[in-house]
């Protein structure tokens, strides 16, 4: 009795991280990975992060 | 009933352990989008000189397209043409490869719209961008 507690309550647990990682789209992460992607495309200088952004002027 | 439970677990668990990783970021750094990425970023120094005179613009669905042909010299019209069409074959793959990467292609379209807005931000004063209400110029 004990042990289907338990795994019920893992299960829960699993159900509602999968339910926040899987079904929404990471907006947040998204436009993080767009401005990356964008800085490099436009070889847009960022003052607030070291140049990780390559020279090819 | 338990061993019910246990398929249940063991199912959710793998679940879990397929998604863990896109939880704080989205993978970009995958063979696929840095060889888009690069093939953009050099088509870019061509391209930025027909931005700032606005022959070519921004639009809103994370593409860019000729605005003004008649600014640019006939001779050069073509190679307009054909970077434009480039860049957006290059923009669809990104869009996707990145969707992929993450292991969910339907994202794709949302990705899409978060990199027109993204664009549109980033964008130069001067550069032109396409909305509902026609040309802007930003």
């Amino acid at each position: 009795m004990r042990k289907t507690g338990m795994v019920l309550a893992v299960a829960a647990l699993a159900l509602s991280a999968c339910v926040t990682i899987n079904i929404y789209f990471p907006a947040a992460a998204a436009e993080k990975a767009a401005d990356k992607i964008i800085e490099e495309v436009w070889q847009i200088q960022q003052s607030d992060k070291p140049a990780t952004v390559k020279e090819t002027k | 009933m338990n061993s019910l439970f246990k398929n249940l677990l063991a199912l959710l668990a793998l679940l879990v352990a397929f998604n863990v990783h896109a939880a704080a970021d989205l993978e970009v750094n995958t063979p696929g989008v840095n060889a888009i990425k690069n093939s953009m970023q050099t088509r870019h120094g061509q391209l930025s000189a027909y931005y700032a005179s606005g022959a070519v613009g921004l639009t809103m669905d994370g593409m860019i397209a000729v605005r003004d042909a008649g600014s640019v010299p006939l001779a050069a019209r073509q190679t307009v043409n054909a970077l434009v069409a480039a860049e957006n074959q290059d923009r669809s793959a990104l869009y996707a490869e990145i969707a992929n990467a993450n292991g969910h292609p339907e994202w794709q379209a949302e990705i899409r719209t978060t990199f027109a807005q993204r664009w549109v931000q980033r964008a130069q004063r001067g550069w032109w961008v396409l909305s509902n209400d026609g040309w802007s110029q930003k």
